[in-house]
């Protein structure tokens, strides 16, 4: 035993800073970007490559000669068949992925421009005020802490690698004060993944009754946000709507650890939110 | 070194398709047996139900195609036996194959066919209380399952001392970040009389997702029915499809697919060293298991653009390429702290003393069960698809099969040592002999076409049973996954253990119940 001990002090510090260093994800492909001013009309590759059905075709809204998509990264599983298939390069391959939303509206693309009414600087305005009370009564009620109870309602497990990565020595969740509970009555926040199967649907919901309130909820994964590529079918559902309420919604197939750690201070008010109407808003690190 | 496969070629012979009378079944299974052969996975599908369908629609049972795949002995290629019913129950061959009750029962549940005399009958992977109005797998119907939680059957407990034996339900969310399943024991203070795992909870119905999906998308799916065994899934489907389609993928994808797929077991034989030794809490040992594991997966991100080496396989080759530049010297790196890591777990005798003769698993119940993968090889089967029945460039790589004949957790932890050194070697003899060229080939199996392929994840064989309709898209697509087999078997190492060396056992195993559950 003690040359473990020996053994794990000359390996030195392992864990990284982030958000104020080194985030782990170099070359990760995120999130395909869009530029529906390169859409050829009477085009839809990319629509009949997407399994989840994230890029859509809109009908009967047609602004000249240009193609309209319907873009929801709420169900991208960024398996990069857009990019792929787009003869005029539409869709671009990029980094972007720390995708954490407050609204399920969010991440849907939105062409700059045409926000919806209240959703722009003037609304953002006004909700800075409640934004800065929310965020002290959180202060007060966690104390910076945050405890977690994860619930899997039917993952392929890429989640929950990835979720058990955050405790390994290199996100090491605990420096942020955060921590996996067992027991839902300790928990403040239930974190979801999976599309929620028939068979995992009371369990789940007796789960969430079981916190104390304040609780929160996070949907970790395209599945939870929207069932993604799995949901549907005889067993599974499309995620959490209309299951249980959402504070924060995270896509991804999976997320990585970085950005499930970038969700969870999202929520804690510790970080802003990156993305708005589909784009990213906000620089990565704090 | 110029490959002998330079001229690339078909990815496997595609198994010869014979017809099995239902009366003849249980006498060609048991000779096949008894010859040194092992049934490996059965399945039902519909083949005419979609032109009787628009023919106005006729009834489903009678349509249903029985498939066994089947190896009649190492070294030789695999059988497929097809069966039809015609509407009569068939006969169950679980006393003469154990494994196949399972699948058996999923047919049931599935197919909606019965078998005669079937040893445990009940629902398996639907759970008692979930009904359908049709069979989920008949095509063409989508509805949802009605579920109504029900009790399910558990072993009655008698006797003098049954007020002493006690009842611990465990699940299905358990404590930790763990996927969903239900475990009940039946325990005397430490001792476990009885182990009942429920392992369905997470049934998604991943095969029927793939029904209507073009072959070229339904890789996307087959990445995502166990993320941590991702490039195994995908290419036992592709190679499934290029069997169907009887393309030639280009060497150079066969090289790099190889490439993906020891990177594959790199990372999760390390998670699966630093889980097994936060089960003995050495940890220490824990930490630097999953460091070395966060340290693969970056490697991973670096040269693929995805932890998981998702989005580069498809039918035919490869949908991209990967950065090849610095694999090389992270594994250098990865690979002088692997060895001291390995050399430190293999001394320590805390950890050990957890491992030696927890969660025996002799042979005969290996291979009567079906276990697969480093669990049957730490039993002392030697087996190993990559030589066996030999798929991609595996014939010309210094592959060694790693063989312990310990049978318990220890062993099941040596082979998985031993794999992981010989993966890091086989990652650089694909570097070193890796040919130059395209890396995608058309690929487009035919109408109404089948084909099987199969790969050797880490956790052990996957297969995929891929059949197309008239219209050249997934008609049925069965998956074998590795987890299926071995949650199979390991009950079998619970009962009449104890209580503390329970988690040891299950990490030593290394399952994953979405494998299982699909």
């Amino acid at each position: 035993m003690p040359l473990w001990t020996l053994y794990g002090l000359r390996q030195g510090k392992a864990s990284t800073s982030w958000p104020k260093g080194d985030d782990g994800q170099s070359g990760l492909l995120g999130m395909p970007r869009f530029d529906p001013a390169k859409c050829q009309a009477g085009c839809n590759e990319c629509a009949a490559a997407c399994l989840p059905g994230a890029i859509t075709m809109v009908e009967g809204a047609h602004h000249g000669p240009e193609v309209r998509l319907s873009v929801d990264y709420g169900r991208c599983v960024v398996c990069q068949m857009c990019v792929e298939v787009c003869p005029t390069g539409a869709f671009t391959a990029s980094s972007d992925w720390a995708f954490g939303v407050r609204r399920r509206e969010d991440l849907v693309w939105v062409r700059p421009g045409e926000r919806p009414a209240g959703d722009g600087p003037a609304g953002a305005a006004a909700d800075s005020g409640q934004r800065e009370q929310v965020r002290s009564e959180i202060r007060r009620v966690f104390g910076r802490s945050l405890h977690i109870r994860h619930v899997d309602a039917g993952s392929c497990n890429g989640c929950e690698s990835e979720l058990q990565a955050l405790n390994n020595p290199f996100y090491n969740l605990h420096r942020l004060g955060m921590f996996f509970t067992p027991s839902p009555r300790f928990a403040d926040l239930l974190l979801v993944t999976g599309p929620v199967t028939y068979a995992l649907r009371g369990p789940l919901e007796e789960a969430y009754r079981a916190m104390p309130e304040p609780r929160f909820v996070m949907a970790i994964g395209t599945c939870a946000v929207s069932g993604g590529t799995n949901g549907g079918g005889y067993a599974c559902g499309h995620g959490l709507d209309g299951v249980l309420p959402v504070d924060i919604y995270v896509p991804g197939c999976p997320p990585n650890p970085a950005a499930i750690i970038h969700a969870l201070l999202v929520l804690l008010r510790r970080m802003p939110q990156r993305v708005r109407q589909g784009q990213v808003t906000e620089e990565r690190t704090a | 070194m110029i490959p002998a496969t330079a001229r690339g070629h078909a990815s496997a012979p595609q198994p010869p398709v014979k017809d099995v009378a239902v009366h003849d079944l249980e006498g060609r299974c048991r000779a096949a047996i008894d010859g040194g052969g092992r049934l490996q996975f059965a399945y039902a599908w519909f083949p005419e139900i979609g032109e009787a369908r628009r023919d106005g629609g006729a009834a489903a049972s009678g349509a249903a195609e029985l498939r066994y795949v089947v190896h009649p002995a190492r070294g030789l290629v695999p059988e497929i036996w097809r069966s039809r019913p015609g509407g009569q129950a068939m006969p169950s061959l679980a006393a003469v194959a154990p494994l196949i009750s399972w699948y058996e029962r999923e047919i049931t549940d599935l197919c909606g066919l019965r078998f005669a005399d079937q040893p445990q009958s009940g629902p398996l992977v639907l759970l008692p209380g979930a009904t359908s109005f049709a069979p989920p797998l008949l095509p063409g119907t989508a509805e949802p399952l009605s579920y109504t939680p029900e009790p399910y059957s558990l072993p009655e407990v008698s006797g003098p001392a049954h007020r002493d034996v006690q009842l611990l339900p465990f699940g299905p969310i358990r404590a930790d970040v763990l996927e969903s399943a239900q475990f009940t024991f039946f325990y005397i203070g430490e001792a476990i009389l009885h182990y009942h795992p429920e392992l369905f909870f997470k049934h998604r119905g991943m095969e029927k997702r793939f029904e209507g999906v073009t072959p070229q998308l339904g890789v996307v799916l087959a990445e995502r029915v166990s993320a941590v065994g991702g490039v195994a899934h995908a290419l036992a489907y592709c190679h499934a499809l290029e069997a169907a389609a009887q393309c030639e993928v280009p060497p150079r994808a066969l090289w790099l697919r190889a490439l993906l797929a020891e990177l594959e077991r790199l990372y999760n034989h390390l998670h699966y060293l630093g889980h097994l030794c936060h089960t003995t809490t050495l940890k220490v040992g824990e930490a630097e298991g999953k460091y070395l594991e966060e340290r693969a997966k970056q490697l991973n991100t670096r040269a693929t653009g995805s932890r998981f080496l998702r989005s580069l396989l498809c039918p035919g080759g490869l949908r991209r390429e990967p950065r090849l530049e610095e694999i090389a010297t992270s594994l250098n790196q990865l690979q002088g702290e692997f060895d001291t890591y390995a050399r430190m777990l293999e001394t320590s005798t805390t950890h050990l003393d957890r491992l030696i003769t927890t969660g025996m698993l002799g042979k005969q119940l290996a291979l009567d069960q079906g276990a697969t993968g480093p669990v049957e090889r730490a039993s002392g089967v030697d087996r190993d698809p990559r030589r066996d029945q030999p798929y991609g460039i595996y014939r010309e790589l210094p592959l060694r099969v790693a063989i312990r004949e310990g049978c318990d957790a220890h062993a099941r932890q040596q082979v998985r040592i031993a794999e992981t050194t010989n993966s890091i070697e086989l990652i650089h003899a694909t570097l070193e002999g890796l040919p130059t060229g395209p890396i995608r080939a058309e690929c487009r199996p035919p109408a109404r076409s089948e084909g099987l392929g199969w790969a050797e994840s880490p956790r052990g064989s996957v297969y995929y049973a891929v059949h197309l309709d008239a219209a050249g898209k997934l008609a049925r697509v069965k998956i074998k996954s590795p987890s299926f087999s071995n949650w199979r078997v390991f009950p079998y190492t619970v009962h009449d253990t104890n209580m503390m060396d329970y988690a040891i056992n299950e990490a030593s195993f290394g399952l994953t119940i979405a494998g299982c559950a699909r």
